[in-house]
């Protein structure tokens, strides 16, 4: 056990450091507030430079344009840049998901064709995955594909869908055999959004906003050589991408939780309670204390899981309790905030009486979905359970 | 960097493993709760030949000269094994404040027989307050002897000789001592047994003046939040082998989701103490500036999990798990007298937030 940085991974974050040093946009303040419509034009050349800078996906192999970066390298990296508040890369999903499955499991041809597009943001990738009737069930999705000579037909719906409004491509997830058991029978397809049928619908959500998308596919057609994988082997595909999601992104969460805490901390030591600054009240100071606590202790767990999958090469099923935790701590900080803000904490962004714009008041809504995405809570106790604990499946 | 264990740190956690398993089967433990001292003397010479008496203190002593992460895993090895007897008295606590402030005569005087197992020692602390904060405490010397009471004293009843933390400094008082009284206190742990020890001009022999045992004290505390995690994670496997075998409607009940979303949090718990306690070691290791805190979210966090983990092995475990003849409840009563010891989680939440919110910058030392 070591938890002092080796000598190359100092070196990976010394080289990080004096890149940002020099190449950090200074005006990331004043677009962050805006809608994303307008400043996407913003993050897609934040991503074009990070990729001069061979920055956008240090977790790709070299000869795809990566560093073949380590996982604690990995982690580092965005650990960095959200210590220095950088902004996000437009092509997020492409770079963080759908890029490595392209590497991991696609053809020559399609590599060529897809990955220095993704790098440099030029063509933006969504991933259609959930279904109006397949959520925590994923392999029971029913938007069917059907080969008509050298193309597939798709039918169908998607929800939840984050990027649709700006998605040039998208990962599908379809039905391609209907007689299959449902885990054999999908295909991944690589889908132009521009094809004739596709529609794409805003979703709003209950802050609000719409960060999701809805996928309508009618009689789209689909080239045959868009298949990603193997024919019948979608689930395989789906669940490698999948991986990727509860890869070293986490690392920077730990800073982003204790920017918030901060902020809380300095918030309670200027609100009264009960004749008092909220931050000399002794109910305030332990939930605090608790909070700030787990955030490291996220943090550690993470820090093992990094380690674990460093030394034996693949993720396991205990990636499960990282999602878990950080889900319902994230709930737990804006309850958090609540009460320590008392009827100020329902003020929303734009109300001239709201705390810190309505960051609160929009935390304590938007968390609600993190115990949700990326595989509800249940669905992680379930892994646990079966996959680590050996417990027989409950379904 | 590497959070994970080395060789020799899986080696020794391994072999620990085997060793306690070997040596404290369910039998022996009952044994040995219904003595008067959980003591026993044929274990306590195995446990010096395997170096354990030794760990953490300097060859020149007679120790192995390990380090704290080490520790760790041997207090999470002997608490999984629910280890009775005074081996947390004598080794991890009276051993480190030895070691953190007598010189190096009285090392040798005293520090020596503990690493070579020729004894057996306690630290008396806390007086009638409970109060675990040392500002709190009020004996004080006077012309070399102590009077007055001290409370929750560990394993006294067989100690050669006590450390006694006062006011003006920390002593060493001979069991056979003139004016010294161990009267039993009647515990919910079993396999630890507690004392109230009234002094009333005993002698006493001083070892420092200071009263600030902070070091020692925090390495006692990490290594109590270890001996948490063994006995969290003998619960989860005691829990999980019986929801696999005990049958309800047909079924295994781990296969029912109320059961098994119970077990995977008991999993979270544990891995999440478990992390805790392993950077906490490496902290105090390191001499790291966030030791103190380091160690408060261990014993913090561990205190609270291995009651809630404890709470659903027992209900997992239905009618069973309410029996005396089931082990779950010796762990279960272990775990309330150490999540008190050396501070419960509401006295560490409040040096967590000393820390992080009166001190003017936070903690952010990170990767």
């Amino acid at each position: 056990m070591d938890l002092n940085l080796t000598a190359e991974e100092l070196a990976f974050r010394d080289e990080l450091r004096s890149w940002l040093a020099s190449n950090l946009p200074t005006d990331w303040e004043e677009w962050r507030e805006k809608p994303i419509e307008e400043s996407f034009p913003y993050l897609r050349a934040w991503q074009r430079k990070l990729q001069d800078g061979r920055w956008a996906a240090v977790s790709w192999p070299k000869e795809y344009g990566g560093r073949s970066a380590t996982l604690m390298q990995q982690a580092i990296f965005w650990e960095e840049m959200a210590r220095v508040e950088a902004p996000p890369m437009a092509n997020s999903l492409g770079l963080g998901l759908i890029g490595p499955t392209i590497i991991a499991c696609g053809t020559e041809a399609q590599k060529k064709r897809y990955i220095p597009k993704i790098l440099s943001a030029e063509e933006i990738w969504c991933q259609g995955f959930s279904e109006p009737n397949a959520g925590s069930d994923l392999a029971g999705l029913q938007t069917e594909a059907r080969l008509d000579g050298d193309s597939y037909i798709v039918n169908g719906q998607k929800v939840w869908t984050s990027y649709g409004w700006v998605g040039n491509w998208c990962e599908l997830v379809v039905r391609t055999d209907s007689a299959a058991a449902k885990h054999k029978g999908l295909t991944v397809l690589l889908i132009d959004m521009k094809s004739p049928g596709v529609e794409v619908r805003p979703l709003r959500q209950m802050t609000g906003e719409s960060e999701f998308n809805e996928l309508f596919f009618r009689d789209v057609r689909v080239p045959a050589e868009n298949v990603l994988g193997k024919v019948n082997d979608g689930w395989n595909v789906a669940m490698s991408t999948l991986m990727y999601e509860r890869g070293s992104y986490g690392a920077r969460l730990h800073l982003i939780f204790k920017r918030y805490i901060t902020r809380l901390i300095e918030l309670a030591r200027i609100t009264p309670r009960n004749g008092r600054p909220a931050a000399e009240d002794p109910l305030i100071r332990q939930k605090l204390a608790q909070c700030s606590a787990e955030i490291e202790i996220m943090r550690f767990n993470q820090m093992r899981a990094f380690s674990r999958i460093t030394a034996t090469g693949v993720p396991g099923p205990e990636g499960s309790i990282l999602k878990i935790f950080w889900s319902e701590l994230n709930q737990r900080l804006q309850q958090i905030a609540q009460e320590i803000l008392g009827s100020y904490g329902q003020l929303m962004a734009g109300d001239p009486h709201a705390i810190d714009k309505g960051l609160w008041s929009y935390g304590y809504l938007r968390t609600r979905g993190n115990t949700i995405e990326a595989g509800t809570s249940e669905v992680q106790r379930n892994i646990i359970g079966h996959f680590v604990l050996g417990l027989p499946r409950s379904y | 960097m590497q959070f994970g264990l080395n060789e020799s740190q899986e080696f020794l956690k391994d072999s620990a493993r085997k060793f306690f398993a070997g040596e404290c089967p369910s039998a022996e433990i009952r044994r040995l709760m219904e003595t008067n001292t959980a003591y026993d003397a044929a274990l306590w010479s195995k446990l010096t030949h395997q170096g354990y008496t030794g760990i953490i203190f300097p060859e020149e002593y007679g120790g192995v000269g390990l380090g704290k992460v080490e520790l760790m895993l041997l207090m999470e090895e002997s608490g999984r094994a629910l280890l009775p007897g005074p081996f947390f008295s004598t080794v991890v606590l009276a051993g480190s404040i030895l070691d953190a402030v007598a010189t190096p005569a009285h090392k040798k005087q005293y520090l020596g027989p503990i690493c070579r197992g020729e004894v057996r020692s306690t630290v008396a602390i806390v007086e009638d307050s409970a109060n675990w904060d040392p500002r709190s405490l009020e004996m004080t010397s006077s012309n070399g002897k102590l009077t007055g009471e001290k409370f929750f004293v560990a394993d006294a009843a067989i100690a050669d000789f006590l450390i006694v933390v006062a006011r003006d400094g920390v002593f060493v008082v001979d069991s056979k001592a003139r004016g010294l009284r161990i009267t039993p206190l009647q515990g919910m742990d079993l396999t630890r047994k507690l004392y109230v020890v009234e002094f009333s001009d005993t002698p006493a022999e001083k070892l420092a003046a200071t009263s600030d045992l902070s070091r020692p004290f925090n390495v006692a505390t990490a290594a109590l939040a270890a001996e948490l995690v063994g006995g969290m994670q003998r619960t989860l496997d005691i829990t999980v082998e019986y929801a696999k075998t005990r049958k309800q409607f047909g079924k295994p009940i781990g296969m029912f989701q109320a059961v098994q979303h119970q077990c995977a949090d008991m999993y979270l718990e544990t891995e999440s103490s478990r992390s805790a306690v392993y950077y906490a070691g490496w902290a105090l290791e390191e001499n790291s500036p966030d030791a103190a805190t380091a160690v408060s979210i261990a014993k913090m966090y561990a205190s609270d999990a291995a009651r809630t983990v404890g709470n659903r092995g027992i209900q997992i475990h239905g009618g069973m798990g309410f029996t005396w003849e089931n082990d779950l409840h010796l762990y279960y009563r272990r775990a309330k007298a150490s999540e008190t010891a050396f501070g419960d989680a509401t006295f560490h939440r409040e040096r967590i937030a000393s820390a992080v919110i009166d001190s003017s910058t936070v903690s952010a030392k990170s990767a």
